[in-house]
Order: C-alpha cells, then sequence, then structure tokens
C-alpha cells in the first residue's frame, strides 16, 4: 500500500450497494477457456506473455460452472450450437457473451450450409468484437466495454424509469 | 522423358480394364471401373518394383448434369520412388464403389468424407458413418444440386426455401434444426 | 461437460472395474479445439478411442465453388490458421501451375521465407502446448513470447499478424518493407538461444519424459499406412519431405536438414519440432542472404494485379484493370492439378478441378491435420486416459484444417 499505509483514522466509505457489487464483479470476470477456431488463438495470445489478461482480474477456467464470461472465439457451426447454449446455461448467473470475430458476430465469409450467421441465434450476446481474428488489443477493448456496460447495471435497485432517467 | 514403369506394368496387368488417360500436370492419370479399383490399389501398393505405399487423398467430384455423375478419385504415392500417380473411377447414381481400406487404413476417414458430402457408398468399409455432418443431416451438401447456403432454417435464415422437389428427398425435421446434433451420442 | 455414462453395471460380486463411456469434448482444454472423443474406458485403461469431427466444418469447398480463385486465398488462410502463408502459398502454386505461369525469383524468396516463419509460429504453439497438456504450463508463456515475436514479423510484412494472405497467383501482394531486414536479423540471432531455454526447461523433466517416452508409439509402417505425414512422420523414422524430396519453389536451392527421430513417440514427435524450428531458422537467413533483387510480381496482366500504386490513383486503364481482376477474377485453363507443399502439418496438397472458367469445379484440400488425426486409433501403447491427451497434443491437430 506504499504512502498510503498507517496514514488514517477509521473510515466509513458511503457507496450505493450496486456500485459495490458492480464493482467487484466487473474487477473478476472470468472467461471459459473455450476456442473454437482462429479467433481461439488471439485469445490464447491475449491471454499469454505479452498482453496478460491477468492484469484485469481475467482469469481462464477450464469449466463453465465456475466461469461468469463466454468468449465465442470462432465459427459457430450448426453442428456445435447446442454445445455453446448447453455450456452458455451450465454457467452460473450473472452471465456475459462476448462474440469475438466476424464468424461469431454474423457467420462473416462462411453464409454455408453449415454456418449459424450469428451467435445471436444461439446465446445473447453483450459485446460483439469485430475482426478476423481481432487483435488482442480489440479483445481487451471488448472486455473493458463489458466492464462498463457490468458498472452501469442494477443489481438491487429497482429497475423503473425515473432512476434510469437519473442515471 | 519416356513412360514411366507403373504404366506398362498397369497395361500389362490389367489390360485394356484400366485405361490410361494421359498425363498433366506431372502426374499420370488411370480410369478404372469400380470393380478393379481395389485390385488395381493392392498391386500398386504391393508390387516390388512399384511400392505406391502412401494414399494422399480420396476426393469424390460431382459432375452433374453429366453422366456418369460421380468420379471417385485417388491419388498415389510411393515414398521410396517419389512417383505420384491419379485414379479415377467413374461411377453412377446411385454410387457405390469398394472400399480400400483393407489395403491403406488411411482411407477409412477419406471415404467417409466422400460418404458424407457426396452419398458415395463404399462397400466393404468398416465403419461408413457421417464424418462432418451430424447423423439426421439429409441431403448431401457437397453435390452441386445442393444450394450453397443450405435450407431455411431457425441458424440460417439465408438459406434456400425448400421447394416441392427438394423437400421431397429432405424430411421435415430439419426445418427447426434444434434436433440437437452435438448432444447425439 | 464431460459426461459419464455407466455401460454395464457393476458385478455384484465385486472387485471388477466397470466399463464406461466417456465422452471428452468437444470444448474441453486438451482437444485444442472443438474435437470430440468418445472413449471406452476399463477403469482408467482406454480401451477404445473414437473421435468425432466436423463441429467446425465451414464448407470450406463447397464455398471454393462460388469464388473465384483469388477470393480463395483468404478462405485458405483460415484452414491452418496457426500458419497460414504456407496454405496460401500451397494453394497459388497450384494455381500457377494450372495457369503455367511461375512467379518471379524475389517472389519465391518471400513466399518461402514467411512459409518458414510461419513454420516457427506453429510450432512454437505445439512445443508449449504439449508441456501444458501434461501439467507444466510454463513452456507455454516462454514459446508465446517468441510467438509475439513473429507475429510482429508477419504484421510488418502484410499488416496483419495471422491470417496474411499475403501469396498472390503470380507473385505476392507487395514487397518486403524498409528496416524488415534488420528486424529479421535480430530475430534469427535471438531465436536458437530461445530454442535451447525450452529444451532445457522441459527436455529433461522427469516428469514430462515419464508422460511422453514410449508413450503413443507409431511404427514407420503404421505411420505411412495410416497416411501420416510431416514431422509425426518423420519422428516415426520415415524420411520424407517434399521440401526435399520434389522441391518446389526454391527449396532445392537451400540447404537444410531433414528432422528424422526414431521412436516415434510423443517426445520424439515434440523433439522434432524442435530441432525443425532450427532448421527453418536457417532458412529463413538463407532466403534473407541470396533474396535478389527484382519484381515481386509475375508481369502476366491477365492475372495479376497493377503493381504500381501511384499509377492505380491516377490512371484510367489500371483502375479497371484492378476493377475487373477483383470483380470477375481471371479464367484458368480447363484441366486438373494435384499440388502439395510440406506444411508444419504434413503434406497440404490442393486438388483443383478447373472448367475455364473463374472459379473451380472442385478444389480438394488435401489437409494434413485431418490425416494425421487418425493416428489416434492406430497408436500403441496408449493405456491410459492420461496417455491419450498427450498424444492429441503431439500430432498437433488443427481442427479448422481437419474440418474444413
Amino acid at each position: 500500500m506504499g504512502i498510503l499505509e498507517n496514514r488514517f483514522p477509521d473510515n466509513v466509505f458511503f457507496s450505493t450497494a450496486d456500485s459495490i457489487i458492480n464493482w467487484s464483479r466487473k474487477s473478476a470476470l472470468w472467461p471459459e477457456t473455450f476456442g473454437i477456431a482462429c479467433c481461439a488463438i488471439e485469445m490464447i495470445a491475449t491471454g499469454c506473455s505479452r498482453y496478460d489478461l491477468d492484469r484485469f482480474g481475467i482469469v481462464f477456467r477450464p469449466s463453465p460452472r465456475q466461469s461468469d464470461v463466454m468468449v465465442i472465439a470462432g465459427t459457430v457451426t450448426k453442428k456445435f450450437a447446442p454445445v455453446v447454449r448447453r455450456l452458455y446455461d451450465q454457467m452460473p448467473e450473472p452471465r456475459w457473451v462476448i462474440a469475438m470475430g466476424t464468424c461469431a458476430i454474423t457467420g462473416g465469409v462462411y453464409n454455408t450450409y453449415a454456418v449459424v450467421q450469428g451467435s445471436e441465434l444461439v446465446v445473447p450476446v453483450d459485446v460483439h468484437v469485430p475482426g478476423c481474428p481481432p487483435r488482442p488489443e480489440a479483445l481487451m477493448h471488448g472486455f473493458l466495454l463489458l466492464q462498463e456496460k457490468i458498472q452501469k447495471s442494477h443489481v438491487l435497485r429497482r429497475h423503473d424509469p425515473e432512476s434510469a432517467m437519473a442515471g | 522423358m519416356g513412360v514411366p514403369l507403373y504404366c506398362t506394368k498397369i497395361a500389362k496387368r490389367f489390360g485394356r480394364e484400366v485405361e490410361h488417360e494421359g498425363h498433366s500436370h506431372g502426374m499420370h492419370v488411370f480410369a478404372a471401373p469400380p470393380s478393379v479399383v481395389v485390385d488395381l490399389c493392392r498391386f500398386l501398393k504391393d508390387d516390388p518394383e512399384l511400392r505406391f505405399n502412401f494414399l494422399s487423398d480420396i476426393c469424390g467430384v460431382d459432375r452433374y448434369p453429366q453422366t456418369p455423375r460421380f468420379e471417385v478419385v485417388y491419388h498415389l504415392y510411393s515414398i521410396p520412388l517419389k512417383w505420384r500417380l491419379r485414379i479415377k473411377c467413374r461411377v453412377d447414381d446411385p454410387p457405390r464403389v469398394s472400399s480400400v481400406v483393407g489395403v491403406w487404413k488411411t482411407a477409412n476417414w477419406h471415404e467417409r468424407e466422400a460418404y458424407d458430402m457426396y452419398g458415395i457408398v463404399f462397400d466393404g468399409h468398416p465403419d461408413l458413418r457421417r464424418i462432418y455432418m451430424w447423423e439426421e443431416f439429409e441431403g448431401y451438401p457437397m453435390r452441386k444440386d445442393f444450394p450453397l447456403r443450405g435450407y431455411k432454417d431457425t441458424y440460417n435464415p439465408f438459406g434456400e426455401e425448400k421447394t416441392e422437389t427438394s423437400s421431397s428427398s429432405l424430411s421435415d425435421d430439419q426445418d427447426n434444426n434444434s434436433s440437437q446434433p452435438g448432444e447425439k451420442r | 461437460m464431460t459426461d459419464v455414462t455407466v455401460l454395464n453395471e457393476v458385478e455384484k460380486d465385486g472387485g471388477g472395474t466397470q466399463e464406461i463411456l466417456l465422452n471428452l469434448g468437444p470444448q474441453h482444454p486438451s482437444t485444442h479445439g472443438v474435437l470430440r472423443l468418445v472413449l471406452e474406458l476399463k477403469g482408467e485403461y482406454v480401451a477404445r478411442t473414437d473421435p468425432h469431427i466436423g463441429y467446425l466444418h465451414r464448407g470450406t469447398e463447397k464455398l471454393a465453388e462460388d469464388f473465384t480463385y483469388t477470393q480463395i486465398i483468404p478462405l485458405t488462410d483460415r484452414l491452418d490458421y496457426l500458419c497460414p502463408p504456407s496454405t496460401n502459398q500451397a494453394f497459388v502454386i497450384a494455381v500457377e501451375k494450372l495457369l503455367g505461369i511461375e512467379a518471379p525469383e524475389r517472389a519465391q524468396y518471400i513466399r518461402v521465407m514467411m512459409t518458414e516463419l510461419s513454420r516457427i509460429s506453429g510450432h512454437l504453439l505445439i512445443v508449449g502446448a504439449l508441456p501444458m497438456d501434461v501439467g507444466a504450463m510454463t513452456v507455454m508463456l516462454y514459446t508465446m513470447r517468441e510467438r509475439e515475436m513473429v507475429m510482429d514479423l508477419l504484421e510488418m510484412i502484410c499488416g496483419a499478424r495471422m491470417h496474411t494472405s499475403f501469396c498472390r497467383v503470380g507473385g505476392v501482394r507487395e514487397d518486403l518493407p524498409e528496416g524488415f531486414a534488420e528486424r529479421i536479423r535480430e530475430f534469427c540471432d535471438i531465436f536458437p538461444q530461445r530454442i535451447s531455454d525450452y529444451e532445457r526447461l522441459v527436455a529433461r523433466n522427469r516428469v514430462f519424459l515419464q508422460r511422453t517416452r514410449g508413450i503413443a508409439v507409431i511404427t514407420p509402417e503404421d505411420a505411412i499406412d495410416l497416411g501420416l505425414s510431416g514431422p509425426n512422420l518423420r519422428a516415426s523414422g520415415v524420411d520424407w519431405d517434399i521440401r526435399r524430396d520434389c522441391p518446389y519453389e526454391i527449396y532445392d536451392r537451400l540447404d537444410f536438414n531433414v528432422i528424422v527421430m526414431e521412436g516415434g513417440d510423443c517426445y520424439d514427435r515434440w523433439k522434432c519440432r524442435i530441432d525443425e524450428m532450427r532448421e527453418s531458422t536457417r532458412i529463413i537467413e538463407q532466403c534473407m542472404r541470396d533474396m535478389p533483387e527484382g519484381p515481386f510480381l509475375a508481369d502476366e496482366p491477365t492475372v495479376s494485379f497493377p503493381v504500381d500504386k501511384e499509377l492505380l490513383k491516377c490512371s484510367m486503364e489500371t483502375q479497371i484493370h484492378h476493377f475487373e481482376l477483383s470483380a470477375y477474377g481471371f479464367k484458368v485453363p480447363a484441366g486438373e492439378i494435384y499440388s502439395c507443399v510440406e506444411a508444419p502439418k504434413g503434406e497440404l496438397g490442393f486438388y483443383i478441378i478447373s472448367d475455364g472458367s473463374e472459379k473451380p469445379f472442385r478444389m480438394k484440400v488435401r489437409a494434413p491435420s485431418f490425416v494425421n488425426l487418425q493416428a489416434l486409433q492406430g497408436a500403441s501403447n496408449m493405456d491410459y486416459l492420461a496417455d491419450v491427451v498427450a498424444m492429441l497434443g503431439s500430432i498437433d491437430p488443427v481442427l479448422a484444417e481437419v474440418d474444413k
């Protein structure tokens, strides 16, 4: 803690419950180790030495039961779509989905008999990261956007139009 | 460059059954009827002077609307002698060819792929199942009369509408594609 | 998603192990993508392995029949996404042979140099991933560090980290950028030392050796029979490398060793790749040394794009030329070709049937990973469940290439 250590009297901080909960949720996003195609390699690169996702509190978990973000990194085929749905259903709430890459967003160039035209048709997507494949920086930007979205969400506060107007 | 040894040997062994279709882009092409393909492959592999021990590829081709409609193309390679050759086997609809899994084990998946994509049935194959598409999938996607985008369903709204002629060959459960192909054992 | 189904009930008199079916994948970190294995287990012994593929089948071959030859180049990138330049190269060589043209020398040097760079990047991933599969995470973090250097070099050449699409029919898209020679020299100087580092990290580690030495042995006869190629075949002791035995492009002018191992086990397949990276570094050095000056795209107006970018901005004819080539493509004489190269995974062949139009009548990809994956059913001494994971890591399948 350095310069902050032992400098203050006992304090009470005031904040909304929502912002505390959202702050803790967004600071420990655990994505699944779940790669489908080319984008998975960039996802691995994002997690490895140079880009190091760990510093955002983003740690890959092999099991959907332990994770709260799903990065759809690659082409979702019709054969694979039920698996994606099942993995999504296995994740505990709250859960978020990032569609990484053009294939996951719209099917991309693969408008064929075997490919799902956008993972929106299978699971609800929160953040789309375009690119083929997106650079690691783009994926990190996607995660930051997701954090922003989480910070603005309502957990305990009633979701009525007036409070939405108030921000 | 003279005529390679395998050309003369094939002509000697099979006579007019196996036709030599010339030489294109560095590879000799032979056409064999379905009945002799396995014999020809075994001969090429086992002959001590030829030793085509490596099967590179088996490829299905759909020549629709020509007849005979289908072709099965084998690419062989001899690792010790560095020869390559191509064998073509033309078959009619419905296509049936004998399997060469007994000659090369690697033919197993290649033939399953040709079966999956073109519906070419390989007699004597130990395990002829679909390999890419799920078991309930109807139709053979690489055939020329199968639409590139498949048929319209929940996952692909851009697919072609099913017409009367196509729906007679395709069952209705393809419509809602939630037959959960990945979940089947 | 691993679910276990009890097949037979436990025998009442006890003691006997029960047979179970274990479903490994399609989402499992050790299957390197979306492969699904159905394993018949007797206790921890594996009685039968049944790989289920097709979870990434995107219909590339069907799509290629609807694309012009230039449009197919980006599709080939996405087959073996660990080393796109080699797939690009294989495809354009096939089309060039059909057209009867040849790329200029400089372009050939650039292509070979990029292929070898990508061979390094592909091998780096698997050299790190196999130890990770058997429990040593650290190597991966080191190999990815050097992989980023390769990615930087590729990005410098073409602007993309992974999907380069740099080859064109008749040459390459652009010349090498300024300052590239120094950067790649820097890399070649550093890299051999780093390879030794990876080896020092795990090659004498007792756990790693126990998990890989003598595991999943493939005999040379079986390897040929199963159609293995590339490092997987050479690890079994078969001395065959297309780069040396039927040289394409400028490989006949280069001096490199073909790495051949003897054991055919997981360790040898891993070691083979380590040594191949050293040879690739040598090839890159030779390419950069011998690369001649000159054009990078063949002077074939019907096929190759206009080279002069300045002219493209002001000359109407050049613009029309560019537009026609991009919009309609070029016609390829009718014929058939099977052309193969030594990709990092093995023999990568393209069988193209042209009917004389701008689009191929049929394009078949002989994908090395697809064939190599069959070895899962052909290896001996693969008794335990853990050995299957080691085996899978060591044969290095890329599922996009398996499924096409």
